[in-house]
């Protein structure tokens, strides 16, 4: 069940990098911390709502489903279980290719990169990653 | 169960890590006007202000701006397509130009940017300041210490100081820029760069589409 652990810890990251930039969306946020990029330009793009809603917000609920998952996950009632995996492969999977949009959109749209975007693509990417090799593990007790 | 008792000490540690963080982010300064609720009487006096204008009154189309001192893409738009406006179009009375204060809540120094440009308008200075605070936007975005550098500048395009302090002291503007706010979101103004050019709204938009909407708009009025 290590990588429950793995996708609980990815995610708790993830979660407060979506938090970061949500909270500097509705301004209770001070300057975004960008470094050498383009933060507010990718932030402040027609492409940061999806359905009127700050993608950013989207990341909070993503990660905040994955943490949940991934803690119900180590609960001694679902450790043998391959339920809680699946739905990490699912949901990770989802979130996978949303963030490989958005990091298209980047390159070559946009043609500007936000390094807090590109962290969370790498989180939800490692997420679906050590969830995919979770599945292939026999299911274990401990 | 000894790895899982170490694995929840060291998503404890990260979850208060990461939380504090935060905190620590959402607590940094930011340039400061006068505090507290802006009075409505302020706001209205405000409501009729059409913006800073340039150009000739009698122009066929008035293309107003909706901008953000703070915001990168205004500054990119102020240097690729409103100074072309500029010298093109309103230069040669074809259109004029009126730049609105539209400063978003997301940006902590600029309603306070935007402040020290009506400041600096008040001695015939705004135009110079919009271009020194636009020019030096990477200098101060962001930064706590964003209100003395607008006054820096402010003595360096030659406003009287004593002038400029009293008036951002007290605030003198902060009702207009309100009613900027509130002028633009009623037209559909959600973000920065908006441009409004016959009743139509544009977000971020090349100087040539501006100028095949002035001809447009021209040749209809011409009919």
């Amino acid at each position: 069940m290590k990588h429950r652990m793995v996708t609980a810890a990815l995610s708790l990251i993830g979660l407060y990098v979506a938090l970061y930039l949500s909270l500097w969306k509705i301004g209770l946020m001070g300057p975004l911390v960008c470094g050498v990029g383009s933060c507010e330009a990718v932030q402040m793009s027609r492409f940061a709502y999806l359905f009127g809603i700050p993608v950013a917000f989207f990341g909070v609920a993503g990660f905040l489903a994955l943490l949940v998952v991934s803690l119900v996950g180590l609960r001694p009632a679902f450790v043998g279980k391959p339920g809680p995996t699946k739905l990490l492969v699912a949901l990770s999977g989802g979130g996978a290719a949303f963030s490989l949009y958005l990091t298209y959109l980047e390159a070559f749209v946009l043609e500007a990169w936000c390094r807090w975007c590109i962290l969370i693509a790498v989180l939800i990417f490692s997420v679906f990653t050590a969830a995919l090799l979770g599945l292939r593990q026999r299911p274990s007790k401990t | 169960m000894a790895g899982m008792k170490g694995f929840y000490v060291g998503f404890g540690v990260l979850a208060v890590g990461g939380a504090g963080v935060l905190l620590v982010a959402m607590g940094r300064g930011a340039a400061e006007l006068p505090s507290g609720p802006i009075e409505i009487a302020a706001i209205e006096s405000g409501r009729g202000w059409g913006g800073y204008v340039v150009g000739d009154a009698d122009a066929p189309v008035e293309i107003i701006e909706y901008a953000d001192f703070e915001c990168p893409a205004c500054r990119v738009q102020w240097v690729l397509t409103v100074q072309d406006v500029k010298q093109r179009l309103v230069a040669t009375g074809r259109a004029r130009y009126a730049f609105r204060d539209f400063p978003l809540s997301m940006h902590v120094n600029s309603r306070a940017a935007h402040h020290a440009a009506a400041c600096a308008d008040e001695q015939g200075m705004f135009q110079q300041m919009h271009d020194e605070l636009f020019g030096m936007q990477d200098k101060w975005t962001g930064r706590s210490d964003a209100e003395s550098r607008f006054r820096r500048y402010a003595g360096d395009i030659g406003v009287d100081l004593d002038r400029y302090d009293a008036c951002m002291e007290e605030g003198r503007y902060r009702g207009r820029i309100q009613a900027s706010i509130e002028g633009g979101a009623a037209l559909g103004v959600t973000s920065t760069p908006a441009f409004i050019i016959g009743n139509r709204l544009y977000r971020g938009i090349s100087y040539d589409e501006i100028k095949a909407i002035v001809d447009s708009l021209t040749a209809v009025a011409s009919q």
